[in-house]
């Protein structure tokens, strides 16, 4: 086995495991940590496809920011097992059955999918470097770049509008 | 890949973790002096000539203090609250250029760890999960004020993050790299960035204070109002890993700043050196400078902690997102216009 098959068994048993961890602690906080961890196998995986920014980018949204936040409502809760929703059976029901389509839906994309594990192909061009990537998302896709980033503002302003209401009820 | 290319890296990984414990553990040291200076005091003086063996004496006494646990379901989390303060604190220095090169034996050794293409994302996405140390460390106290302080470094960190980012963007027009190998190369001379980006080095700086926990942004360990924040149920090494995390966070984040906007390991007349005097002299010279910009800016940390009060909670979110945040947008549209219209 080459060091980079190790290497990618060793961060998909950890993306795996971390994943599982996630759902089944009881603890929400050690559930936040698990899948700290298993953001940072994942930008593992992305350095094995040689993509250091997007392992970076994802490490410093999901990890540094998105999950930071998590934890800090999560330690503002304070949940306990006694707060734990006891959710009615027609949710539950309902969970299955989404559950299950999904599953229908990957299982059959990964069984068309073409296997990856092939040889490496060399084109000659450096497709890590930032400068390529810039050129690629602002000269080919230009526009669903522009959308993406307009769909962010919206949100943004959506959260601030959000917030706000709230304030002015309350008084 | 070579034998002797690993063992260069490794020997500069090693000299690295060696001088930034070293200046960590001597910046505890100069820290006292510095406050006994500015305070008309004498300081540490017994440890050794001029105390310069205190640090020494507290690490012994750090390591000798009874190790006290408290009540605590998360022991664990417990433990790797300080491993990770320490470890994200010593991880930036794989991506710093210490010096330009060396020719050692007819190598041409550069004095880096590694040039990655995204430098100054590592940095950022390190410094990024390093409020994780806090958090961990802080919820698994089981201590109300121990909680208080982790939400308050985590809030402040990442609004702080947010400027921080918006004013390397600034100085990413300008560079137009993320490698911090071509960021000091372009600095060559006197053509260092902090003369482009006053403001934008102004906005890093006030951000670097506040990621880095130091007074006037301290609140994580506010000691009039939560004790000690989020290491107050922290005893023996462990509370010493979570104070030299931040004297090693100090460390690191005066060297970035000297390399981004400082000029890094340039001096005026560092061409004239290398052509004349033999590259080995001048680049050392260099490495002395960059440590030279590196301890004034630690000194430059040291003299606002002594001579400005904390800031009050709120004060310190309108800082970040009220006038840091809008003040960066403007310097990047400034800058932006100054590209097209310069070159």
């Amino acid at each position: 086995m080459s060091p980079i098959l190790i290497t990618f068994y060793f961060l998909a048993a950890i993306t795996l495991a971390t994943a599982f961890l996630t759902i089944y602690s009881k603890n929400p906080i050690h559930s936040a940590i698990y899948l700290v961890l298993c953001f940072f196998s994942i930008a593992g995986h992305y350095l094995l496809f040689n993509a250091q920014f997007l392992a970076i980018v994802h490490i410093i949204v999901y990890s540094g920011a998105i999950m930071v936040l998590f934890l800090f409502t999560i330690m503002l809760m304070n949940l306990n097992k006694e707060d734990e929703v006891h959710k009615p059976r027609i949710t539950r029901l309902g969970a299955i059955v989404v559950f299950i389509l999904t599953s229908i839906v990957l299982v059959t994309i990964f069984i068309n999918s073409k296997t990856i594990m092939g040889d490496y192909d060399t084109s000659g061009e450096d497709f890590q470097s930032i400068k390529k990537l810039g050129n690629v998302l602002l000269n080919e896709y230009m526009v669903p770049f522009e959308f993406a980033s307009i769909l962010l503002l919206v949100a943004m302003i959506g959260v601030v509008l959000l917030s706000k209401k709230e304030k002015t009820e309350k008084k | 890949m070579d034998s002797g290319f690993i063992i260069e890296k490794s020997v500069l990984i090693v000299v690295v973790f060696a001088v930034t414990m070293i200046m960590a553990m001597y910046s505890t040291w100069a820290e006292r002096k510095v406050a006994a200076f500015l305070q008309d005091r004498v300081g540490p003086n017994r440890a050794g000539w001029g105390g310069l063996l205190q640090p020494l004496a507290d690490g012994m006494k750090l390591f000798a203090k009874e190790e006290f646990e408290p009540n605590t379901p998360n022991k664990f989390l417990f433990f790797v609250g300080p491993a990770i303060a320490m470890s994200t604190a010593l991880m930036t220095s794989a991506v710093i250029p210490w010096g330009d090169k060396l020719e050692i034996f007819g190598r041409t050794v550069y004095l880096q760890a590694t040039d990655i293409d995204v430098s100054l994302l590592y940095i950022f996405g390190v410094v990024s999960v390093g409020v994780y140390g806090i958090m961990i460390g802080g919820w698994a106290s089981n201590n109300k004020f121990s909680l208080m302080g982790a939400v308050r470094a985590a809030s402040q960190m990442v609004s702080y993050e947010v400027a921080m980012g918006l004013s390397m963007i600034a100085l990413l027009m300008m560079t137009g790299t993320l490698s911090l190998k071509e960021i000091s190369e372009q600095q060559a001379g006197m053509n260092w960035n902090v003369f482009y980006q006053p403001v934008g080095f102004l906005i890093f700086l006030i951000c670097a204070f506040a990621e880095t926990n130091r007074t006037p942004f301290d609140l994580a360990e506010c000691e009039s109002e939560l004790i000690g924040g989020y290491h107050t149920e922290y005893s023996s090494m462990k509370m010493g890993f979570y104070l030299f995390a931040e004297y090693a966070n100090m460390f690191i984040s005066s060297t970035i700043l000297a390399v981004l906007y400082f000029g890094g390991y340039n001096y005026p007349g560092m061409q004239w050196m290398v052509e004349n005097v033999g590259v080995n002299t001048a680049n050392v010279l260099g490495i002395g400078v960059l440590f030279v910009k590196i301890c004034f800016f630690i000194f430059f940390y040291m003299w606002v902690r002594w001579t400005i009060p904390r800031f009050r909670y709120d004060q310190l979110m309108n800082l970040g997102w009220k006038i840091l945040i809008p003040l960066s947008i403007i310097n990047i549209i400034i800058t932006g216009i100054c590209i097209l219209a310069f070159k």
